[in-house]
């Protein structure tokens, strides 16, 4: 453990800073959505931007990513490597979607097939 | 012969056994999440424009939840803390508040999916759309589809429609709902031959739902799963205390880790599919 008992009560006054700050996070994240901007890219981004400094707070305080051993930093960074390369296939395919693959699910209809035309 | 590491760390890497392996195991969580987050980038900019599903989750909700988790997220670390300086009985009762709270996160979710399945579109032949409850013999079904009008031999459905529909954007939605507030929902007949498509808010009913539910599932059993490790190492489990205190800490930090993890994929889950 890379913790003795005193630092870790030194700590405890940190994780309840960190559990107020993710919550303050969430409701700033709830009321921008209220707020309507015009712009879709900056609605998205600033919903993530703010997502993606709670999720630095949990790892880094709650999963103690802040001081860590090194293997453990090596295992997230090839994570995170093969990550990135998924996400770059996922925008890479974005100009080659699948032909009707945005559509809102298969449409059944109530209608009775047509008759086939008697020749 | 005795497993090394087991308890305590290996001089080079400092790390023992389970806490390298329960990282490893995360690595490929995050994979796995990161498999469904770009698919779900991919299938949200090939909807054309209208037909992605928006501003019909229940955002009060959906917030709530988040704090729940966020919450059982600080006792978990509060609760390694205790164990830490060895207080055990403040260890119990921070994890049970975790198991609480995991067990609120899963009911409270259950109540949406059941919101979800009580809810319906319809899509009218002459191209009209609209959403809201049915109502049937008193009751509002659920899981009815356009199969089920036939099956049911129904000539007519009652429907209590919604204000708004997802077509609209997020500021017309919103207009309508302040407009509709305070008047009652005047239910609507529709002919059976009128209606083209009937589905409830299911994975069937569109691409948005498919991949709501195939997250928000997927995060669920990874709650449900915590929630069980937790309880057991707080309740049965808990033996190991008294004969391998180190052992039962790294135990707890474990399954921790994992925790903290889900509650991690909740952060990112929570904006992108009710916010955006």
């Amino acid at each position: 453990m890379s913790h003795d008992a005193h630092e870790v009560s030194k700590h405890v006054r940190i994780y309840f800073i960190v559990g107020f700050a993710l919550l303050i996070g969430t409701i700033l994240t709830v009321a921008m959505n209220y707020l309507h901007f015009d712009s879709m890219a900056l609605t998205v981004f600033i919903a993530l931007l703010i997502a993606t400094v709670k999720g630095f707070l949990v790892a880094g305080y709650f999963m103690h990513l802040m001081s860590e051993k090194k293997m453990i930093y090596g295992i997230l960074g090839a994570t995170a490597f093969f990550f990135a390369g998924m996400m770059y296939l996922t925008i890479h395919a974005r100009d080659d979607m699948p032909h009707g693959s945005s559509h809102t699910g298969s449409i059944r209809t109530l209608e009775v097939p047509a008759k086939t035309a008697s020749h | 012969m005795e497993i090394p590491y087991a308890v305590h760390p290996r001089q080079d890497t400092g790390l023992y056994n389970a806490k390298l392996g329960i990282w490893l195991f995360l690595a490929s969580e995050v994979m796995l999440f990161g498999g469904l987050f770009s698919s779900y980038i991919i299938l949200r900019i090939g909807a054309a424009t209208g037909d992605w599903v928006h501003g019909l989750l229940n955002i009060p909700i959906g917030t709530f939840n988040t704090a729940v988790l966020i919450t059982s997220s600080v006792t978990v670390v509060l609760s390694w803390s205790a164990l830490k300086v060895g207080n055990f009985a403040k260890y119990r009762v921070l994890q049970a508040i975790t198991i609480l709270c995991a067990l609120g996160f899963l009911g409270i979710k259950s109540f949406e999916y059941r919101e979800k399945f009580l809810h319906y579109e319809v899509w009218k032949k002459d191209g009209t759309r609209l959403l809201g409850h049915i109502e049937h013999n008193g009751a509002h079904p659920m899981f009815w589809n356009t199969q089920t009008l036939q099956q049911m031999k129904l000539d007519s459905i009652k429907l209590l429609p919604d204000p708004e529909h997802y077509r609209m954007n997020a500021k017309e939605m919103a207009h309508a709902r302040k407009e509709a507030r305070g008047h009652a929902h005047e239910p609507v007949t529709i002919k059976t031959d009128e209606i083209q498509r009937l589905s409830a808010f299911v994975p069937g009913h569109s691409t948005y739902f498919a991949i709501y539910f195939t997250l928000t599932a997927l995060h669920a059993l990874h709650v449900l799963a915590g929630a069980i490790v937790i309880a057991y190492i707080w309740g049965p489990g808990a033996k190991l205390w008294k004969t391998d205190p180190e052992r039962y800490i790294n135990r707890v930090e474990v399954s921790g880790l994992f925790w903290h993890f889900v509650d991690l994929v909740w952060i990112f889950l929570f904006p992108v599919l009710y916010l955006l």
